[in-house]
């Protein structure tokens, strides 16, 4: 009921905070934040302790782009082994992607997964529905009535809504209901058949190339549009310095346009597909030195607004073929601290604005009650020891499905403790 | 000396190495011309053609290849096509595996195979092909007929003409002659040909007739019909317009220019057929040499290894 | 320690004595071909045929053998040892093939060599001529012409040095126990 966890250096950017400071919490809320053996109690109660010596105590934290397969994937991963690969990783809010089977394009798909969600009781999950019915592009979904049955957003990630028209019918209709348009930006005739980034690497290993354009052309195109009717757009997983160029400059022009990139886009280049490991095969897909070196300034500058891993589990089956015959994506919700803290060693973000772009910005950008530990939020908290070195293991991975390319790679900053509405989730001793 | 354990490409290969090879070759090309050709060296080796892509003459130049070395071949096609489930390419690998070859063979559609293949499996493996990306064993025969007919391979000139960009004939070829001290044209409609390939140390053009007047060696390369997309030409006629190697373009070239083909031809697409049967081309060596490079490669990985001792 | 077993002198000798014996036992040179095993038979096989050009005013069919693709020892011996040429351009039914190495030591390579031979055609006989028989026989291999037999251990090395490849003509004994400066 009563829980205090002390000693810990809590890092809270909702509320500028970055200072060793006592929690209490109480029936599942933030009930006080105190200097440092600050806290008292009422004689005759004995909370339980946590000691955060050591460590960072931060909002759980969020991300805005995972695929949890469920329904209709479940060989690949559940809403039950996603949320525990979630608390693993240090989530304790996810907003899940809609290419499930059947599509979440109406209104029983999103109650099915808040209702598995909530029976579980792990963690926080946020549906994400369809731009277009079955996500054909071709008829808009039944947006009101998604919303209303408890969607944050729409997309139909997996795919871009190819169609102009319709794009901008989109931008028009979503304006009415104030949610975003998630757009998984590639113009696919462009890449069509492609299996990685189009350069020299391409090239040298005999695979068809996903040129960076068509990146590119769909984010113009939709900041087009955007500017012409209204609405949100959040450009999904960006990859390419172009589109950073594009989004920084909307920006500029006070369009209401934000974006997202996923740690293995400010981890890896082309250069990693050499040897062929379909773990390195992911859309948009991993690109150059120069793309890299763009993202890192985007994050430093704020024109790419937050981290989210695009958490896209496949079995093994799926993966150990051919690369052209590989399925794109990667699990990421077990790397995604420790890859983001690297940021933190290039000084190329402070602890406090990673932190930021996992917990506060993304809740802030679809209003999510979650992402700050303001006095009597409910108590979704992350301790973590920053400075703690470890291997990364897949054989451990809570996700059901392994398919990582960082297996073996020597990493600090790990999660110690999880906690949504007060109660552990995960914790790195029992596991 | 040769420690290779795969020939997976020639972009590792350093030229001590292809010179080793050529040499070897040299002798085993004798053994082609007995009564008997046959030389027990590799006898009791198995040594399996796992071809998921279908080549009725490179699996057959390596099937003669083995079995002139007294090893016993075995081939095997497998299923290349990904909506045909039946075993995964790993069970597949590590089945055959199993069962104790000394060599495995590999040509596949798509680039990239025979290495996963060679992750898992701890034979040797010699890459016959994958998708675009290298034809090791096609590059060394070409070298070697180069060598056989010129004498030397450095500073010579080569032209290589067509579909550059979905060639795995091209890039074997380009690391490799780049090694020997060869200099690479490579010309062909600039849809094929990828950009920045000049990274590659290689010269670029679009104009066939340009680039006839220096050049030592012409190869000429299969138009892939089956790798391109529909967007890359207009049609087959402007193409072989442009660059079928005809007796006209071949007026402005050295005397003794050699032509070359990995084959199959498409007559009057990519060499007219007077120059083809032409003394000129080189397309029948090359087949021959295939046969003795490939002899050579099997030996060469697997002559004194041996786990039996006496 | 290495000891000259064979001197320059010597091994003129013994080619011409051998070049006679041949001619003697084969009365005579028509119908006769040599074949030189990898490089010092093949260069003795040289002397013999120029000398019996001396003798007889005949030409005779001179070929070289590599018996490398034929060894049974390709696992044992030194990694991919190279191969060199090989070379029999005329045909070998109904000739007697008098075949020339420099050492006889275990039999091993005239097995394999004539092995090869009989790959190429059917010769009416095979003989043996060598330089020097260095004893330790493993297998039932005689030689019909030999120029020394020199006692060894099975250990020792034996070193011939022939003009053309060389730069001299010797034959030596590297004893076990010395260490091999080659």
């Amino acid at each position: 009921m009563t829980l205090v966890i002390k000693n810990g250096r809590v890092i809270d950017p909702a509320n500028s905070l970055d200072e060793p400071k006592d929690l209490l919490i109480h029936k599942g809320r933030i009930k006080a934040i105190e200097s440092p053996g600050s806290i008292s109690f009422e004689a005759g109660e004995k909370p339980s302790v946590i000691d955060a010596k050591g460590c960072v105590v931060c909002p759980g934290l969020i991300d805005m782009h995972v695929h949890f397969r469920e329904p209709g994937f479940e060989y690949k991963e559940t809403i039950t082994s996603g949320c525990q690969s979630a608390a693993a990783g240090g989530f304790t809010s996810v907003a899940v992607m809609p290419n499930t089977n059947p599509v979440n394009d109406t209104r029983a798909v999103t109650e099915y997964i808040l209702s598995l969600a909530r029976a579980e009781g792990i963690i926080n999950v946020y549906p994400i529905a369809a731009i277009t019915q079955k996500l054909e592009g071709e008829r808009l979904s039944e947006m009101a009535d998604l919303k209303d049955a408890g969607a944050i957003a729409f997309s139909d990630d997996g795919r871009p809504v190819m169609n102009n028209e319709l794009m901008r019918r989109a931008f028009e209709y979503s304006k009415m209901f104030k949610l975003p348009l998630i757009q998984h930006s590639e113009m696919l005739d462009l890449t069509e058949g492609g299996c990685m980034n189009e350069g020299m690497v391409s090239t040298e290993l005999g695979l068809k190339g996903m040129p960076a354009e068509a990146e590119d052309i769909m984010v113009y195109r939709d900041i087009a549009l955007l500017e012409k009717t209204g609405g949100q757009l959040h450009v999904a997983h960006i990859s390419s310095k172009n589109s950073v160029e594009l989004v920084r400059q909307a920006k500029s022009r006070g369009l209401s346009v934000t974006c997202e990139v996923a740690p293995h886009h400010f981890t890896l280049t082309d250069e990693a597909v050499r040897g062929y490991d379909t773990n390195t095969k992911m859309s948009p897909p991993l690109r150059t030195i120069d793309d890299v070196k763009a993202i890192k300034e985007g994050l430093q500058d704020g024109t790419i607004d937050i981290i989210a891993t695009d958490h896209a589990p496949h079995d093994i089956a799926d993966k150990q073929v051919e690369y052209q015959n590989a399925c794109f994506g990667i699990v990421g919700l077990e790397t995604a601290l420790p890859l983001s803290l690297k940021l933190v060693d290039e000084k190329i973000l402070s602890i406090g604005d990673v932190i930021k772009k996992l917990t506060f910005t993304p809740a802030d950008i679809f209003n999510l009650e979650a992402g700050s530990l303001s006095l009597d939020n409910e108590a979704d908290l992350l301790i973590f020891n920053p400075n703690l070195e470890y291997s990364i293991d897949i054989s451990k991975f809570h996700s059901k499905s392994k398919n990582s390319p960082f297996d073996g790679w020597k990493v600090k900053g790990k999660v110690i403790r999880t906690l949504v509405k007060g109660k552990t989730v995960y914790s790195a001793n029992e596991n | 000396m040769f420690n290779r354990k795969n020939i997976l490409g020639t972009k590792c290969l350093v030229e001590e190495e292809i010179t080793t090879i050529l040499d070897t070759a040299d002798s085993f090309k004798e053994i082609s011309t007995r009564p008997i050709k046959k030389v027990p060296t590799l006898r009791g080796k198995t040594i399996i053609n796992l071809f998921f892509e279908p080549s009725t003459r490179t699996r057959t130049s390596f099937e003669i290849a083995g079995k002139r070395l007294s090893a016993d071949v075995i081939n095997i096609s497998g299923s290349s096509s990904s909506t045909v489930k039946d075993e995964n390419l790993i069970d597949t690998a590590l089945n055959l595996e199993a069962m104790h070859p000394d060599i495995i063979v590999v040509r596949h559609g798509l680039s990239g195979v025979p290495e996963m293949i060679s992750q898992h499996v701890k034979c040797p493996i010699i890459n016959a092909g994958d998708g675009y990306h290298e034809h090791p064993t096609q590059a060394l025969l070409d070298l070697h007929t180069i060598r056989e007919a010129k004498g030397t391979l450095k500073g010579l000139n080569i032209t290589i003409v067509g579909d550059i960009a979905h060639s795995r004939v091209v890039r074997s070829n380009i690391y490799a002659m780049k090694t020997m001290g060869m200099n690479v044209k490579l010309i062909g409609p600039s849809t094929m040909i990828p950009l920045g390939i000049e990274k590659m140390g290689v010269s670029v053009g679009y104009d066939l007739e340009g680039a006839i007047n220096d050049a030592d060696v012409i190869m000429m390369l299969r138009l892939q019909k089956e790798r391109q997309s529909r967007y890359l030409l207009s049609s087959i006629r402007e193409y072989s317009n442009l660059y079928c190697l005809t007796s006209k373009f071949l007026e402005k070239a050295k005397e003794d220019v050699l032509i070359f083909h990995p084959g199959p031809v498409n007559r009057g697409i990519e060499i007219s057929l007077d120059v083809m049967e032409s003394e000129r081309s080189l397309i029948l060596t090359q087949v021959t040499n295939g046969v003795a490079v490939r002899m050579a490669l099997m030996y060469l990985l697997l002559g004194g290894k041996n786990d039996t001792s006496n | 320690m290495n000891s000259v077993v064979f001197s320059e002198q010597d091994i003129s000798w013994a080619v011409t004595r051998i070049t006679h014996e041949i001619l003697e036992k084969n009365k005579g040179a028509t119908n006769l071909v040599l074949v030189g095993i990898r490089t010092r038979g093949a260069t003795l096989a040289k002397r013999i045929a120029k000398k019996i050009n001396d003798i007889e005013g005949i030409e005779v069919d001179l070929g070289i053998l590599d018996i490398t693709l034929y060894r049974d020892d390709l696992s044992a011996g030194k990694q991919n040892p190279l191969i060199e040429k090989t070379s029999l351009p005329f045909p070998l039914e109904g000739k007697q093939v008098v075949l020339i190495d420099d050492v006889l030591f275990t039999g091993r390579s005239i097995r394999a060599a004539i092995d090869a031979l009989i790959d190429f055609g059917r010769p009416a006989s095979i003989q043996l001529g060598v330089l020097i028989d260095r004893g330790h026989r493993e297998l039932p291999i005689r030689p019909d012409y030999v120029g020394k037999n020199i006692p060894t251990s099975k250990a020792d090395r034996v070193q011939v040095l022939m003009r053309e490849d060389d730069g001299k003509d010797e034959v030596c004994i590297i004893d076990a126990l010395t260490k091999d400066n080659s």
